[in-house]
């Protein structure tokens, strides 16, 4: 599945398209940056509830495909211009995190 | 290949900022033809001691050299140094204050990950006056 699928996707609001082409291999789910920073795959659908410039500096260095930032927390103007500038897929959900990342995971298996 | 060294200076408390340098040393490798696998270990981290300098020392300044055989992360800062580096190298330890662990950061896992992801790690720290730690990660 790649990026773009998410454009379109039940429940997900896109912020920031990003690059649509790029694969997404799986899901994964924290919300400490340095463990993310540590064990976030290359090519993961992140999702956290942690939303500032420092999770997409992590996204980017890790090579996450995309973030998803979960329960409905606010993505300020300053992490869109970055996502923007960074050229990061970005989205938010309203949906917690486990509910959010379940359905990523169902959209990859189906 | 001949030796390349990037320098680089870190502004305290700025966590806007902080993961610049190690976001243009990334960029770098990548455009060196460094694999994959090397440029995760340095991108990790250098990313930790990049915030352990925001958080802990008021930032500090981090020179990196490039080398055929490896490369070699000097991070030195004048901050208040490290009173119990043994503690401080145990994961899930952490003195972060609880805005900082509001960003998400304050996990315990900034030294422990530097020392994980890098082959040679050396930290040089006296109370009051700063520390540098210098890491290696080997290119073969």
């Amino acid at each position: 599945m790649t990026v773009e699928s998410l454009y379109t996707a039940d429940g997900m609001k896109m912020v920031c398209g990003g690059d649509g082409s790029k694969q997404i291999d799986g899901v994964y789910c924290c919300d400490m940056l340095s463990v993310a920073m540590s064990k976030a795959p290359a090519g993961s659908c992140w999702v956290t509830v942690v939303c500032n410039l420092n999770t997409l500096a992590v996204a980017s260095l890790t090579d996450c495909a995309c973030v998803i930032i979960a329960g409905g927390v606010l993505v300020g103007d300053d992490v869109k211009a970055k996502a923007e500038a960074e050229g990061i897929a970005l989205f938010s959900s309203e949906e917690p995190v486990f509910e959010t990342a379940l359905k990523v995971h169902g959209m990859l298996g189906a | 290949m001949s030796e390349v060294k990037l320098s680089y200076t870190i502004s305290g408390d700025d966590f806007t900022r902080a993961g610049e340098a190690s976001g243009d040393v990334k960029s770098k490798l990548k455009v060196l033809g460094v694999s994959p696998d090397i440029v995760r270990k340095v991108s990790i981290a250098l990313y930790e001691g990049e915030i352990n300098m925001v958080i802990h020392a008021h930032g500090g300044t981090i020179d990196v050299i490039i080398s055929e055989k490896d490369i070699t992360m000097v991070l030195a800062d004048k901050g208040p140094g490290i009173e119990n580096v043994e503690l401080a190298m145990q994961a899930g330890y952490s003195t972060a204050s609880e805005n900082v662990r509001a960003l998400g950061f304050g996990a315990g896992m900034g030294l422990p990950n530097m020392k994980k992801y890098s082959d040679e790690m050396k930290i040089d720290t006296r109370l009051g006056e700063g520390t540098t730690v210098t890491m290696k990660v080997l290119l073969q």
